[in-house]
């Protein structure tokens, strides 16, 4: 490893090498929508422009395995776009905005003569962070099981009742929520599809040239995007309604880790989260669960499985659903109320409605 | 016999012994409480339950079911026993999963797989399995088995049990198994037989030479206003276990909660149920200023 004098924790999940690195997070990638613009063949069914490659009629593939080709032909020039687009705004801050004062003290950029944004650090990274792995890992697992495995229903009848943000397809988007192997419950069948993802999403991104003579890499946070991308999408294969949130970081979609903590952990080390500059995972408890001294000691033995397993980063909400909902009646009553969003808290009256919403969908575990 | 009736496995349970646990639930109860919190382990047999909230209609089950025993009313499903077969096809087309087939034959090698699947958090934590009910010890030669396997990993072994069964059995389990948490009901033989269908004789005696084996004891006493709690009951309930073998004076406290009237209309149980009242925290102080007086730590939940 080339910086193993100076790693600290940066300012959410990430690693970083501070006083030595110019870390730039170019931007968050959407990784559900490619599943949507897959499924409209290169289209944006939100305003009906091309705004990808073609690469099929979704009606027409035999297999999941075109399907998946299809997605991954899609993800590939999506980043690609990413990439291009992201180093011309590093360009245009070297040559427009650069941040002298912060050249001052990080290190390398004097003895260059270099900017901050124009190579000068030690170290020069940057990532692309990637959203909604559980939104993404759960419609495809949709699509396998039901579509062309079990044959539940058919591709038209899927793309039909998306578009039509299931209204009058309760029965479909129930079979789907309630009978398909979702990430987050230990379950190989889903954990395959997000590590599949995962591991293309790496491929995909890092290595890229930036335009400091170093590289891309993948990372895994969200901050508070998801809210934001679940907003400009339709609905989804795996039941998600449109403009609802996708799901965070590398957490498992709302509500659909049902088998418990240990479960969700087993599913997210699966991947390996060291290929990233960081992942993320957020977990909600109910106070009850953590009254005695005891439970808080297995609390931290949870957060040191996890560790041990490969873990890189998780943070809890200890709050019940009756709090977060008194909370939004009544603001005044709840000044002091700090939830954690993504890597950061925030306090719970201060975010919109949205976000709110966001923190309340979240799986409350009544008991680990 | 190589496969065990079993009704739920509860991943990181923290509240059935030291660490984080698994807990494997049997199905089949040779006591029939009337307080059961859980009303869907009592009988040894697969069975079917119905939750009418998750239930949107969707009629599946009433077409696919062969032997026409399901009917849509303004209440939802409604099953009739007399020719339903148990076959589970209802609970595998709901779209909502409303009908859920409960207990499930495991064999022992499926079990310990998912067994192992959990052991980082028992080496994290000192945890390891808890086998509860239903009664486990009504299948005490799959148990045995299972225990034997879970010690050569060195799985921390813990048994959940009312201690109604042959001496041997228990002694045999006692060999294989760490900590046994006993269900302790009430002292007096008439009123335990009236609530729970068997006098409680075998049991104590069972108890008294457990007591003698090597075993860590936990008690658990559910609490139920007006059958157990009485300070006559709680001062024999710890005299009793001030007479014990070994060190053995630690109680958990189980206050009756009526969660279980709800489940017994699931099961399209009707008749025979009888919702409890539970101790209110002034009665549940004095009961545990009394197993103080006598020498013994008594907690609310475990």
């Amino acid at each position: 490893m080339y910086f193993t004098d100076c790693i600290r924790c940066s300012g959410c999940i990430e690693v970083g090498a501070f006083g030595k690195e110019a870390y730039i997070l170019t931007g968050y990638l959407n990784v559900p929508k490619i599943i949507e613009i897959t499924l409209n063949n290169g289209i944006n069914p939100l305003t009906g422009k091309q705004v990808s490659i073609k690469t099929g009629d979704p009606r027409d593939f035999g297999s999941y395995g075109e399907l998946y080709n299809a997605f991954k032909k899609q993800l590939n020039y999506i980043v690609n776009q990413k990439v291009l687009v992201s180093n011309y705004i590093d360009r245009m801050f070297a040559k427009y905005s650069p941040a002298t004062f912060l050249s001052v003290v990080i290190e390398d950029c004097i003895t260059k003569g270099k900017d901050y944004y124009n190579g000068g650090p030690r170290y020069n990274t940057n990532y692309i962070q990637c959203t909604g792995l559980g939104t993404v890992t759960d419609s495809l697992s949709t699509l396998k099981k039901h579509i062309f495995e079990d044959k539940t229903f058919s591709m038209e009848a899927l793309l039909n009742a998306i578009s039509k943000n299931f209204e009058g397809e309760e029965i479909l988007r129930q079979t789907i929520i309630n009978n398909t192997p979702f990430y987050g419950n230990d379950d190989d069948y889903a954990d395959n599809i997000a590590l599949q993802v995962y591991n293309d999403l790496f491929d995909a991104i890092d290595g890229k040239p930036n335009t400091k003579g170093e590289m891309f890499h993948l990372n895994m946070l969200s901050t508070t995007c998801h809210v934001y991308f679940g907003k400009i999408m339709g609905a989804t294969p795996n039941g998600r309604l449109a403009h609802k949130s996708i799901s965070d970081g590398t957490s498992p979609s709302h509500g659909c880790d049902t088998n418990g903590p240990s479960a969700v952990i087993k599913s997210l080390t699966k991947i390996d989260q060291v290929k990233s500059g960081g992942t993320l995972l957020n977990q909600r408890f109910l106070p009850s669960l953590l009254k005695r001294d005891e439970d808080m000691i297995k609390l931290g033995q949870l957060v040191r499985s996890y560790f041990a397993l490969g873990g890189h980063h998780i943070q809890f909400n200890i709050v019940d659903t009756a709090t977060l909902l008194a909370a939004q009646k009544n603001p005044e009553d709840f000044k002091d109320l700090l939830v954690r969003m993504a890597g950061y808290s925030d306090y719970f009256n201060d975010m919109n409605a949205d976000l709110q919403q966001e923190v309340i969908d979240r799986t409350e575990n009544e008991s680990f | 016999m190589n496969a065990g009736l079993i009704f739920d496995i509860k991943k990181f349970a923290i509240n059935d012994g030291p660490g984080i646990r698994m807990t494997v639930f049997f199905k089949g109860c040779n006591l029939q409480c009337k307080w059961c919190h859980n009303p869907e382990s009592m009988s040894p047999k697969v069975q079917k339950m119905y939750n009418a909230k998750k239930c949107i209609g969707a009629v599946k089950c009433v077409e696919i079911c062969p032997n026409d025993a399901l009917e849509m009313t303004k209440e939802g499903i409604v099953t009739n026993y007399d020719v339903c077969n148990l076959c589970g096809k209802c609970a595998e087309v709901c779209p909502t999963k409303a009908f859920e087939m409960l207990g499930q034959d495991i064999s022992i090698n499926d079990l310990m797989k998912k067994i192992d699947n959990e052991a980082i958090f028992f080496d994290q934590s000192g945890g390891g399995v808890t086998f509860s009910g239903g009664e486990p010890l009504m299948h005490s030669e799959y148990l045995i088995k299972i225990l034997k396997e879970c010690g050569k990993r060195m799985y921390h072994r813990v048994v959940d049990t009312t201690a109604f069964s042959k001496l041997e059995t228990v002694l045999e389990l006692a060999k294989h198994t760490e900590l046994f948490l006993i269900d302790l009901k009430v002292m007096d033989s008439k009123i335990h037989k009236k609530f729970t269908g068997v006098s409680n004789e075998k049991i104590l005696s069972n108890i008294v030479e457990l007591a003698k084996t090597k075993c860590e004891l936990i008690f658990r006493i559910p609490l139920i206003q007006a059958v157990n709690t009485s300070k006559e009951n709680i001062k024999e309930t710890a005299k009793f276990i001030n007479s014990l073998e070994g060190n053995r004076s630690v109680v958990n406290l189980l206050p009756y909660h009526n969660i279980a009237v709800n489940k017994h209309s699931k099961l399209g149980n009707l008749t025979d149920v009888i919702a409890f009242e539970t101790p209110n925290e002034v009665e549940i102080n004095n009961i545990i200023s009394i197993f103080n007086n006598f020498g013994i730590t008594a907690t609310v939940g475990g």
